[in-house]
């Protein structure tokens, strides 16, 4: 019988240790994996992890893929401590990108310290919009969030995609459905180092993201609003004792969310594309929901979780293309790496006890009678 | 140890173990839980006929070792004999096809259910409706268990769920039966009728493990007992040789003190005044309050009987705050209307509040004591600036509630589930009485608390109302409601009587008013509960 026990405490060592383990494990497995299909275990793993950063500047593009997901998972940390189940962060994105990408076409004159802040606001306006609908169809009708969420992530994408084939359509995109260029100051930079130079696309986005999973971390576990809002996540009832109100927490969580992934669509399309295209989150907002959980919905843990499942995708891409591995191949790997993760996870949280095949009994030799 | 109970084992009842075979015997038990030994070496028999209680404080083991008998644990080491023969108990569904039933604290049934579905769902497959429903009239009529198969649960009184979830057993043919604080939610005479069908299952042959605190019940029901303290057994002995006050002593193992109420102030001002509160019920299952008036006085505690789901949950959440209606000027604090304020509005012009439920009511589990000290303080003056907790402070906080109170804390700062429920009930009640409010409004403050923590709790309260300050217990334990009221009203079908002074009832009247069989006498004007 194998028993579970919650740790009180767990060793610091053991922090360490356990995702060291769970990583090396997935390199076993993948390596048995990939050598059983016909490729050379010690190299494939060699593109999956280091050959994408293998040079300064892939590491700084493994932060810019990380970006997005870090963003959109510390907005969604908030909701998902809250019990409220955001599925749409994608859709929040798409609109985000739509709301900056609207300041940034009509008004490209705009200099850059009015065109930058304009489109932060209207980039997290546009994603806290588009959050609104199923928090307040939820707090009003008690609707199911996760359903209306979801679903308006479908109509965000086709929304977009009309944009950009319809009324925003560059005239001189030879077709492609393309909106205009952003002027030069709609760009998100990219960073600078003083003596290093720039560390490939690494960009001030970047940078924004950790300030303000940073920001998220400090507001969740210092905050009244943090404290609000894991109270309601863990007992909706002593919320409401504590005189919390439940739907002003509903909504405020979604807001979160929805600004979070709003910011971190106009970021992705002033950083790396400047200007709206039909796809301009490759599953982001999927993604981020994977990131919130894996760092055990801590935003500290985001960034680390961020970079991991950046990784994955980076060494996926890399594999696809290096070594010709089938793209479902590269799926199952990164499958694995989350699995073991989270597994280790469970032995962080709970200590495990092997008690033989029964209960074992010490029947004592001669049974004493009672007094 | 200072109790030596082991001596008054009388001789007849030794001579009586040694002629007839134990049902069920325990030797050495042991279960620890980490570092923290719940049962130590617990040896316990009980015969075929027998009613046996099970005493011991919240945290003593009784839990920990009923369920090692009924299987939903495995003991480290030790042994189970059944029958004289050895068992192991993997859980149970075998704990029940040996014979042995349990009825348990919080009951385990689908209120939109009717009698004879609940029950079905426990059985195996294959019996139809209409059988259960005969055999359930069946066993009923033998052991006088007035139940109706066909009726829906959310009707039936709590006294009558329990009657559910014993025929539930009965049906299982049990030889023992583990009651788990079966009278906690009964009038006194329902718990009577319990005795009468408890004492049929001993003239039958079965035997009953009944788990109490309340030691008057235990001294009328059952012939031995078994005391455990801090995992272990202090010792069995003949319940009817004893005292309330020397069963209790073996309990706590310190002399029991006994509180005192005083006298209320003779004229005291009125502090909170309730004024009409009328509330529609919002499900099937929720009571309506209607026309509910009260007032609380400065040192005294006012006392709300009546049996669970008379609007109890519902009056709470009222005062509390988490509900509020339209209506404004109903409720007066102090001649200042507080009708439209939220619960912590209401904390901050001077009321503590303690739910009846700890669990995810009054108390986050998940959550360090620190932050569950946060939970009702998080509007007042200290515990926040600009929105930022001050973390230092409520931990500062919750250790001196702990050390005010007597919470025993397995470490610094610990969750609250790792807190015993007499424990944490300690730190909820404390956590309010603490701050000295004006008004304090408790529902069963010590619902499912041992004796020590009971006297404890009973007597912070009584401090409080000695500093000024009025208090109101909803409780549906008489016993308590007698022990400390100055003035009881009993609350039925979301009604509420006027107040009565407690020197003038008597259980019996009390107990009536509760069963609704006596007319509560009319919704009670403030103008006539100043008469009183």
């Amino acid at each position: 019988m194998i028993v579970m026990i919650p740790r009180k405490k767990v060793p610091l060592g053991l922090t360490i240790a356990i995702p060291v383990i769970a990583i090396f494990l997935t390199l076993c497995i993948g390596a048995a994996i990939f050598g059983i299909l016909g490729f050379s275990p010690l190299g494939a793993l060699y593109e999956f992890f280091i050959a994408p950063v293998s040079r300064p500047d892939q590491i700084g593009d493994l932060f810019v893929k990380a970006c997005p997901l870090i963003i959109t998972a510390t907005g969604l940390v908030f909701c998902y401590r809250a019990n409220v189940w955001n599925i749409g962060a994608e859709g929040q994105l798409v609109l985000g990108a739509v709301f900056a990408g609207w300041v940034a076409l009509n008004f490209p004159d705009l200099p850059g310290i009015i065109m930058m802040p304009a489109m932060i606001v209207a980039g997290v306006f546009g994603g806290i919009c588009w959050a609104m609908i199923p928090a307040l169809l939820k707090v009003r009708f008690n609707t199911n969030e996760i359903l209306v969420s979801l679903m308006l992530t479908y109509v965000a994408a086709l929304l977009i995609d009309w944009l950009v084939r319809g009324p925003w359509r560059d005239p001189m995109s030879f077709g492609f459905p393309l909106t205009k260029m952003y002027s030069d100051a709609a760009l998100i930079h990219r960073v600078e180092i003083p003596g290093v130079g720039m560390l490939g696309q690494l960009h001030w986005g970047v940078v924004g993201a950790l300030v303000l999973a940073l920001i998220g971390w400090f507001v969740l576990s210092r905050m009244i609003l943090g404290f609000q809002v894991k109270v309601m996540g863990d007992a909706p009832r002593a919320g409401r004792f504590a005189g919390f109100n439940p739907n002003f927490l509903t909504i405020g969580v979604m807001a979160i969310a929805g600004g979070a992934a709003g910011l971190a669509g106009m970021v992705e399309v002033s950083a790396s594309m400047g200007q709206l295209q039909p796809n301009v989150s490759f599953g982001y907002g999927f993604t981020a929901i994977i990131v919130a959980f894996l760092a055990r919905l801590n935003p500290i843990g985001v960034i680390f979780a961020g970079l991991i499942v950046a990784l994955a995708e980076l060494g996926g891409d890399n594999a696809q293309i290096v070594l010709g591995m089938p793209q479902v191949v590269t799926g199952v790997f990164k499958g694995i790496l989350l699995f073991m993760l989270l597994a280790g996870e469970t032995f962080n949280r709970y200590h495990i006890e092997w008690r033989g095949f029964a209960p074992p009994l010490n029947v004592p030799a001669n049974p004493v009678k009672e007094q | 140890m200072s109790a030596k109970p082991k001596t008054k084992l009388t001789a007849k009842s030794a001579k009586k173990s040694a002629a007839k075979k134990p049902l069920l015997q325990a030797i050495k038990l042991n279960k620890s839980f980490g570092d923290f030994k719940a049962n130590d070496d617990v040896s316990f028999q009980i015969f075929p006929g027998e009613i046996h209680a099970l005493l011991g404080e919240n945290g003593a083991g009784k839990s920990t070792f009923v369920k090692l008998v009924y299987g939903l644990l495995q003991p480290d080491s030790g042994a189970l004999l059944w029958h004289g023969e050895t068992i192991l108990v993997r859980g149970p569904q075998q704990a029940r096809q040996l014979g042995i039933g349990m009825v348990f604290q919080h009951f385990s049934l689908f209120n939109a259910l009717t009698v004879a579905e609940n029950i079905q769902l426990a059985m195996p497959p294959g019996e139809s409706i209409a059988q259960l429903s005969g055999r359930i009239s069946r066993i009923s009529e033998e052991y006088g268990i007035g139940v109706d198969p066909n009726a829906r649960v959310h009707n039936l009184s709590v006294g009558q769920q329990q009657r559910v979830e014993i025929i539930r057993c009965l049906l299982q043919d049990p030889k023992l039966l583990i009651m788990d604080e079966p009278t906690s939610v009964l009038t006194p005479q329902e718990a009577e009728q319990l005795f009468t069908v408890l004492r049929r299952f001993a003239e039958k042959g079965m035997a009953v493990l009944f788990i109490s605190h309340k030691l008057d019940e235990i001294r009328a029901l059952t012939s031995r007992a078994t005391v455990l303290r801090r995992g272990q057994v202090v010792g069995s002995v003949n319940t009817k040789g004893q005292t309330n006050r020397q069963l209790a002593e073996m309990m706590i193992g310190t002399k029991v003190k006994d509180v005192a109420r005083q006298k209320a102030p003779a004229n005291a001002p009125v502090l909170f005044k309730v004024n009409g509160l009328t509330r529609p019920n919002e499900t099937v299952f929720s009571v309506a309050l209607n026309n509910i008036s009260l007032c609380a006085r400065a040192g005294e505690i006012l006392g709300i009987a009546g049996i669970a789901g008379n609007g109890q949950d519902e009056l709470m959440t009222a005062l509390i705050g988490e509900w509020r209606g339209q209506q404004q000027g109903v409720m007066l604090l102090n001649g200042m209307d507080i009708t439209q304020q939220g619960p912590a509005e209401r904390r901050v012009s001077g009321v503590g509040f303690v739910p009846e439920e700890r669990n995810g009511h009054g108390a986050v589990p998940s959550m360090s004591l620190a932050d569950n000290a946060l939970l009702t303080n998080h509007s007042l003056d200290g515990a926040a600036r600009f929105g930022l907790i001050d973390l230092g402070g409520m931990r500062k906080k919750a250790a001196a509630i702990a050390a005010a109170f007597d919470v025993r804390l397995p470490g610094e700062n610990p969750l609250a589930s790792l807190l015993s429920g007499g424990n944490l009930q300690k730190f909820v009640v404390g956590r309010e009485i603490i701050k000295t409010p004006k008004l304090l409004i408790v529902a069963q403050p010590t619902w499912g608390v041992d004796v020590g923590a009971a006297v404890f709790i009973r007597k912070a309260m009584l401090d409080l109302v000695s500093k000024g300050s009025a208090v109101i217990m909803i409780s549906q334990d008489l016993e308590e409601i007698f022990a400390i009221s100055h003035r009881v009203s009993v609350l039925h079908g979301g009604k509420l009587s006027a107040a009565v002074p407690a020197a003038k009832l008597t259980a019996q009247k009390v107990g009536l008013l509760m069963g609704g069989s006596a007319p509560v006498t009319g919704g009670s004007t403030p103008a006539a509960e100043a008469s009183i």
